[in-house]
């Protein structure tokens, strides 16, 4: 029951991109096209889930025992930047079709800050859980962080579906690119705010 | 003369939200208030300053390969001291901003900086070119919230204006964050005449 829970708010309730806001520079660079948005939405979700679970465990078992929770910032960067690194290394070697489709977007990912959002999130936030407050043991978080990436590519998507239409849209010049795309962004926001009762 | 020029680039020229469209994320989440906006200009300021001097310093010892990670562990480092300082002397405010201190780490701004600022010039001219993108950020987020928290729950730096209950909430949540952003985008084009 705490997974479905876990889901739906990471998903709807919660979404990282239209209330948390994290993760904004891709959203208003990437998603002119659906294709690209597309390509994004997946390295990110792979991204965020793998990160999550490293981070969470370098937390756990490293920096806690040790009491340097201080070096949270620093030490998560290096391992997000690091791990961005090998999967890109290792994705050329084993799955070229699929570095092919997310390739250009993985170095990019290093300084989005979603990633190290939610992995600073799993750690430090305490969720309500029908009342009683706990932080999330590692299956929990790694729902949460896919569940998360889940919401961002659902937003993603969405959003660039709508600029394809407002591309051809005839605006005032002074509204023309980012400005309108930001007041389409409020509005799709204010919709999601209809989720908010959901859980 | 070329300071003073330095700083006024920051404001207008290559103001990071409404012109350069950086640092979208705190820009948008923190700007609730006119004083929370203010707040994390600030911090960001503080980081973007002693960032880029720190860089200027760095970048002629500093191999060009691994120039980037590099970068971020010093960036990372002035985050965590005004993190732990943040908490220890402004609980409040270190409190309603969370998440998005630690964030100034992957702040585009910070590292656009050094990149394209710190790495290539004095150590002076980038405390001043930190000084005046931090202040063209400040002034952004301040403006931003202002508007926020005047539409939303009327009131301006915490001074009501006119009651609460007529404010639209809205504002203060999400949605009301990406329109005023888009509005004040437009207002700005025009008055610099950039359409």
């Amino acid at each position: 029951m705490e997974y479905v829970i876990i889901f739906i708010s990471a998903i709807f309730v919660n979404n990282i991109l239209l209330s948390q806001f994290l993760g904004i520079c891709p959203f208003l660079g990437v998603s002119s096209k659906k294709s690209t948005a597309i390509g994004m939405s997946g390295a990110v979700c792979f991204v965020i889930t793998l990160a999550t679970v490293v981070t969470f465990l370098l937390n756990n078992y490293v920096l806690a025992p040790l009491k340097l929770e201080f070096l949270q910032t620093i030490s998560f960067i290096l391992v997000i930047a690091a791990l961005v690194q090998s999967v890109e290394i290792i994705l050329k070697k084993i799955a070229p079709s699929l570095y092919q489709a997310l390739g250009i977007f993985l170095p990019l990912i290093t300084t989005n800050c979603a990633v190290l959002g939610v992995a600073l999130t799993v750690v430090t936030k305490q969720f309500d859980f029908s009342g009683t407050m706990q932080s999330l043991n590692l299956l929990e978080a790694t729902v949460y962080a896919f569940a998360t990436s889940l919401g961002y590519g659902l937003a993603m998507i969405i959003f660039s579906s709508l600029r394809e239409h407002l591309a051809l849209a005839n605006v005032p010049k002074a509204f023309k690119g980012i400005p309108i795309a930001l007041i389409t962004a409020g509005i799709l926001a204010l919709a999601f705010m209809g989720f908010s009762g959901l859980v | 003369m070329k300071k003073i020029k330095l700083i006024l680039n920051g404001i207008i020229k290559e103001n990071p939200t409404f012109v350069l469209l950086l640092g979208m994320c705190p820009t948008l989440a923190t700007t609730t208030s006119a004083i929370n906006g203010m707040s994390m200009g600030l911090a960001t300021m503080a980081v973007l300053i002693l960032s880029n001097m720190a860089i200027s310093a760095c970048a002629r010892i500093i191999p060009d390969k691994v120039r980037i990670p590099c970068y971020i562990v010093l960036i990372a480092t002035f985050v965590t001291i005004l993190q732990l300082l943040m908490q220890a002397f402004v609980p409040d405010i270190y409190e309603k901003l969370g998440l998005f201190i630690p964030l100034i780490v992957v702040n585009c701004i910070v590292l656009g900086r050094a990149e394209a600022f710190a790495s290539k010039n004095s150590i002076l001219d980038s405390a001043f070119d930190g000084l005046g993108i931090g202040l063209g950020f400040t002034i952004a987020l301040t403006l931003l919230g202002i508007v926020r928290e005047f539409l939303g729950a009327g009131s301006i730096f915490g001074y009501q204006i006119f009651p609460a209950d007529y404010g639209c909430i809205a504002f203060i949540l999400a949605p009301g964050a990406f329109i005023v952003l888009g509005y004040l985008i437009v207002i700005f084009k025009k008055l610099t005449k950039q359409a």
